[in-house]
C-alpha cells in the first residue's frame, strides 16, 4: 500500500475495528485516501462500505451500541481523539446520502442552512448561495424558481441540490454513499460529470455498486468484502490487473 | 470544552428535566393520594374500610364502606362495556374494512367527534332526555339509574374503543388477508376467521382502555345515576339508582370538612380509583407491547 | 355451500353497517339536541353580560372568562414542558431504564381519571402550597392532565419526520440541538400543534378537577386574579342541571351554557382535525 501520491494524503486510517453489538462489522482496516482525486469503495452488498464511510464524518457515533477502536488520521488529525468537535468535523468532511434528503424548505433555504448556522453574515449568504448552486451544476436549472420547495425538484436535481448544500459549508472532504442509486441514467451522468470537476478542489470518497462508475470516474479504488479491506490501488490497476483472486472474482462478476 | 458543547449539554438536562416531570408529578400524585388516604385508617380499620356494607360518612356513626362504591362502578361499567364493546367493534370493523376510503376518511374523525363532547354535555343530555325516557319506556320510579349509566358510558367509551380497534385492525399486514382472500374466501370469512383475531391483541387493549375510561368518569354517573350508596344486586341492580366511587369524590368533597375522617375517606376511595385504573392501564399497554405486530 | 357463504357475508356486512349507523346516529343525535334547543338562547347579551337572579335569568360571560383564563394558564405551563419532555423522548433518550419509567408514568398519567387529579390538585396546589380555592390551583390541575397528551401528539409528531432530515444536517456539522431546532420542530409543527389544540378542547370541558380545586357555586362576577375563586362553561352547566334554584326554569340558559361549551370544544376538536388532514396531504404529495 503505497503513499507516493501525487498531492499527499488526505485521510489515513490504521488497524479499524468496528461492532455493532456483537456484530463484527470491520476489521483491522487501514488505508490511505489520497488528496483531491476520486476514490471509490466497491464490494458486495453488506460488507461495510456504508459503515467505513460513516466512520470518517463519525456518522455512526448516532448508532446506539456501535463501537469503534483504531485510529483515523485526516489532514494529520485523530478525528476520534477526545477533544475533537464532531460538529467542526462535519463541518470539515461533508457527506451526500443514497437518497437525495433535502429539507422540506425552499431551494435556497436548503443551501442557505449550514451557512446561517455557523454564523455567516446575511449579506453574504446570497453570494455562497449562488456559487454552491452553481458548482454543484444547478444553478441554470433552478436560478429563477429559488422560492420552491425543494421536494418539487425531479430527484436528480434534489440529489445535485444535496451536493450544493454540501458545497456551501466548504469542506474539504465530500463523501458518496451511492448517490446515484435511486437516479435515471442522464442525472448519473450529470453527477459524475460533477464529482470529477468538484476533485480539483476536494478529497472525494465513493460508495458504489455501479462497476463501470467505478471505473469511469475514480483515480483509486478500494475493494471490501465482509469486513475486510481486500485491496487498494491505482483505479486501472484493480480493474486490469487485481493482485486478489477475489477482487478479480467480484470484478469480472463471478459473485456478488 | 467548547461553549458550544456546553450550550449542547445543558439543553440537554433541560429536556431531560422536563421528561422528568412526568415520572414526578406521577410519584406526587401516589405520595399524597395514598398519605391523605392512609390518614383514615388511623381512625377507622381498613379491614372495616374494605368490608362495610354501607357508606354512612355523616351519621352520627359514620360508617366508610368501600364496597356499594365499588359495586356501583362495577355495575355501570359492566353495562356500558357490554353495550359499547361489540358496537364499537363492529364499526372500527366497518371503517377500516368495509367502507370505501372516502367514507371511512369521513367516519373517522366523525366518530371522534364523540370525544371531544364534554362529560358534562353527556350528563346533561343524558339527565334531559334519557333518564325521563327510561322512566317511561320500563315503568320505574326514577329513570336515574344504572341502566343510563351504563348507556352514557357506553356512548362515551365507543370513540376510545373504535379508534384503537381501528388501529389493530387496519394494521394487519395485507399480505396475511390476501393469503386467504386467495383461498377463495369471502371478505367477511376473511374478517372474522383471519383479520380480527390477528388483531385481537390490540383491540382487548381498546377494551381495557375503555373500561378505564368508563370506570374515571365522574359527571355523567354523577348526573344520570341517582348516587344512591346501596350495594346493587345483578342484573336488578341495573334498574335502581347507584352511586360510583367517582361520584362520591366529586359529590362530597365540596362538604366536608378539611381534615375529618370523611375527608380522608375519599382519598381512600381515590386511592382505590386510581389503582384500579393503574392496573388497567398497565394491562392493556402490556397487551399491546406483547402481541404488536413486527412487520 | 357457496352461496350460503355469501348469504352470511350480507348478513354480517348489514349489522355492520346498523352498528355503524348507530354510533353516527348517536353523534346526531346528542349533537342535534343540543344545538336546536340552545341556538335560541345564544345571543350577544347572553355571552357578555352576568347571571342575574340566582343565575335564573342574565349571561353566561364569567364562566366564558373563566374557561378562557383555565385554558391560558394551563396551556402556558402544559406546552412548553410538554414539547420539550417529547423532544427529549424522542430524540435523546437512549432505551433503557430511565426511559421506560418516563414512558409509563406518561401512559398512566393519561389513563388516571380526571377526579383523581383534582383530588391531586387539592391536596398539592389548594393545602400543600397554599394556593386556595383558585384558578391557580385549578389551572395547574388541568396543566397535569393534558400534559401527556401533548406529550403523546408532540412525541408522533417528532417521530414522523424522516430520519434522512436529521442526517442531512448532522452531516453539514450542524449541532443536534440546532438540527432539532432547524429542521426536525419545523417539520413536526402540525402535529405538535394538533395535540395542543385538542388539549385546548380538554381542559374547556373538564369539570371534576375544578370542581375540588376552586370552582365556585355561584359567581357572578369576573375573576380578580389568578388568586381568585372562579366559575367555568362545564361547572356553571353543571350547577344550573342539577343543584339550580329552579331547574326546569333554566333549562333555556342550560341549553345555551351547553351549546356554547360544545361550540369552544368541538370548534376546536375540527381545527384539529383540519390541520391533521391538510398536514396529511401535503405529505403525500
Ligand atoms: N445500524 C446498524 N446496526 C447494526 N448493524 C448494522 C447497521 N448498519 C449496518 N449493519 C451491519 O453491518 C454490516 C455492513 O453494513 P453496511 O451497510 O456497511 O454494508 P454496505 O457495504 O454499505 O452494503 P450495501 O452495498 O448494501 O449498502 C452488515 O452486516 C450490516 O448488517
Ligand atoms: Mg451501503
Amino acid at each position: 500500500m503505497s503513499d507516493d501520491f501525487a498531492n499527499g494524503t488526505e485521510i489515513a486510517v490504521k488497524g479499524l475495528n468496528l461492532w455493532y453489538g456483537k456484530n463484527h462489522a470491520l476489521h483491522d482496516i487501514s488505508i490511505n485516501i489520497p488528496k483531491n482525486s476520486v476514490t471509490a469503495f466497491i464490494g458486495p452488498s453488506g460488507c461495510g462500505k456504508s459503515t467505513f464511510l460513516r466512520c470518517l464524518n463519525r456518522m455512526n457515533d448516532l448508532i446506539p451500541g456501535c463501537r469503534i477502536e483504531g485510529d483515523v488520521n485526516i489532514n494529520g488529525e485523530d478525528i476520534y481523539s477526545k477533544d475533537v468537535d464532531v460538529v467542526d468535523l462535519r463541518k470539515r468532511v461533508g457527506m451526500v446520502f443514497q437518497k437525495p434528503n433535502p429539507f422540506p424548505m425552499s431551494i435556497h433555504d436548503n443551501i442557505a442552512y449550514g451557512p446561517r448556522i455557523h454564523g455567516i453574515k446575511k449579506k453574504e449568504i446570497d453570494g455562497i448561495v449562488e456559487g454552491a448552486l452553481k458548482a454543484g451544476a444547478l444553478w441554470g436549472e433552478v436560478s429563477d424558481r429559488m422560492g420552491i420547495s425543494a421536494l418539487d425538484l425531479s430527484g436528480g436535481q434534489q440529489q445535485r441540490l444535496c451536493i450544493a448544500r454540501t458545497l456551501a459549508v466548504k469542506p474539504e472532504v465530500i463523501l458518496f454513499d451511492e448517490p446515484c442509486s435511486s437516479l435515471d441514467p442522464i442525472s448519473t451522468g450529470k453527477i459524475e460529470d460533477l464529482i470529477l470537476k468538484l476533485k480539483k478542489d476536494y478529497t472525494i470518497v465513493i460508495v458504489t455498486h455501479n462497476m463501470q462508475q467505478a471505473a469511469r470516474i475514480s483515480d483509486y479504488t478500494a475493494f471490501f468484502l465482509l469486513g475486510d479491506l481486500i485491496e487498494f490501488g491505482k483505479t486501472g490497476q484493480i480493474f486490469e490487473n487485481p493482485r486478489e483472486k477475489a477482487t478479480e472474482d467480484y470484478i469480472t462478476g463471478r459473485f456478488g | 470544552m467548547s461553549n458550544r458543547y456546553l450550550k449542547e449539554k445543558g439543553i440537554e438536562s433541560l429536556l431531560f428535566a422536563s421528561g422528568a416531570v412526568a415520572v414526578v408529578a406521577l410519584l406526587l400524585l401516589c405520595l399524597f393520594l395514598f398519605k391523605e388516604g392512609a390518614l383514615l385508617f388511623e381512625n377507622y380499620p381498613v379491614s372495616d374500610f374494605l368490608t362495610d356494607r354501607r357508606w354512612l360518612p355523616t351519621s352520627t356513626n359514620p360508617q366508610f364502606g368501600l364496597l356499594p362504591l365499588l359495586f356501583g362502578s362495577l355495575i355501570v361499567t359492566v353495562g356500558s362495556i357490554l353495550f359499547s364493546v361489540p358496537l364499537g367493534i363492529a364499526a372500527a370493523i366497518y371503517i377500516s374494512e368495509i367502507a370505501n376510503p372516502r367514507v371511512a376518511n369521513f367516519l373517522k374523525p366523525f366518530t371522534e367527534l364523540l370525544a371531544g363532547i364534554p362529560s358534562v354535555v353527556y350528563g346533561f343530555f343524558g339527565l334531559v332526555i334519557v333518564v325521563p325516557m327510561i322512566q317511561d319506556t320500563l315503568q320505574l320510579p326514577t329513570g336515574q339509574t344504572a341502566l343510563t349509566g351504563s348507556i352514557m358510558l357506553g356512548i362515551m367509551a365507543l370513540p376510545t374503543i373504535i379508534s384503537i380497534s381501528e388501529d389493530a385492525i387496519s394494521s394487519v399486514p395485507r399480505s396475511i388477508k390476501e393469503g386467504s382472500l386467495a383461498l377463495g374466501s369471502t371478505k367477511w370469512q376473511t374478517i372474522y376467521k383471519v383479520t380480527v383475531p390477528a388483531a385481537l391483541s390490540g383491540i382487548s387493549a381498546a377494551v381495557m382502555l375503555g373500561i378505564g375510561r368508563a370506570i374515571g368518569e365522574t359527571m355523567t354517573v354523577m348526573m344520570v345515576t341517582g348516587n344512591s350508596a346501596i350495594i346493587p344486586g345483578f342484573p336488578s341492580g341495573l334498574f335502581e339508582s347507584v352511586r360510583t366511587m367517582t361520584a362520591t369524590i366529586a359529590l362530597e368533597m365540596g362538604e366536608v370538612p378539611q381534615q375529618s375522617d370523611h375527608f380522608h375517606a375519599l382519598f381512600a376511595v381515590g386511592s382505590v380509583l386510581f389503582i384500579t385504573t393503574l392496573i388497567l392501564n398497565i394491562v392493556a399497554s402490556y397487551i399491546k407491547r406483547r402481541y404488536r405486530f413486527s412487520l | 355451500m357457496f352461496s350460503n357463504a355469501k348469504l352470511n357475508e350480507k348478513i354480517a356486512f348489514s349489522l355492520l353497517k346498523i352498528a355503524m349507523g348507530l354510533v353516527v346516529a348517536f353523534v346526531l343525535i346528542i349533537l342535534y339536541d343540543i344545538i336546536s334547543n340552545g341556538y335560541g338562547v345564544i345571543s350577544l347579551e347572553f355571552i357578555t353580560s352576568a347571571p342575574r337572579k340566582g343565575m335564573t335569568e342574565g349571561g353566561i360571560h364569567p364562566a366564558i372568562v373563566g374557561t378562557l383564563y383555565l385554558i391560558t394558564c394551563s396551556m402556558i405551563v402544559a406546552l412548553p414542558l410538554g414539547i420539550l419532555a417529547a423532544i427529549y423522548l424522542t430524540e435523546y433518550a437512549h432505551p433503557g431504564k430511565t426511559t421506560w419509567l418516563t414512558e409509563m408514568a406518561i401512559s398512566n398519567l393519561a389513563g388516571t381519571p380526571s377526579v383523581v387529579f383534582g383530588l391531586f390538585g387539592l391536596a398539592v396546589f389548594v393545602k400543600y402550597f397554599g394556593f386556595g380555592d383558585s384558578i391557580l390551583s385549578a389551572s395547574l390541575t388541568l396543566a397535569l392532565l393534558i400534559l401527556p397528551v401533548i406529550i403523546r401528539a408532540s412525541q408522533e409528531a417528532l417521530l414522523t419526520v424522516p430520519k434522512e432530515y436529521r442526517e442531512a444536517s448532522l452531516a453539514l456539522g450542524v449541532t443536534k440541538w440546532e438540527t432539532i431546532r432547524k429542521v426536525v420542530i419545523p417539520a413536526a409543527i402540525p402535529g405538535i400543534v394538533t395535540g395542543a389544540v385538542l388539549s385546548i378542547g380538554r381542559v374547556a370541558g373538564e369539570t371534576a378537577p375544578i370542581l375540588l380545586t376552586g370552582a365556585a357555586y355561584f359567581y357572578p362576577k369576573l375573576p380578580g386574579s389568578i388568586y381568585s375563586q372562579f366559575t367555568a362553561l362545564p361547572y356553571h352547566l353543571y350547577v344550573l342541571a342539577t343543584a339550580g334554584t329552579n331547574i326546569a326554569k333554566t333549562r333555556p340558559i342550560q341549553y345555551g351554557t351547553a351549546l356554547v361549551l360544545l361550540m369552544i370544544v368541538l370548534g376546536v376538536n375540527l381545527i384539529a382535525i383540519y390541520i391533521r388532514n391538510h398536514y396529511r396531504k401535503k405529505l403525500q404529495r
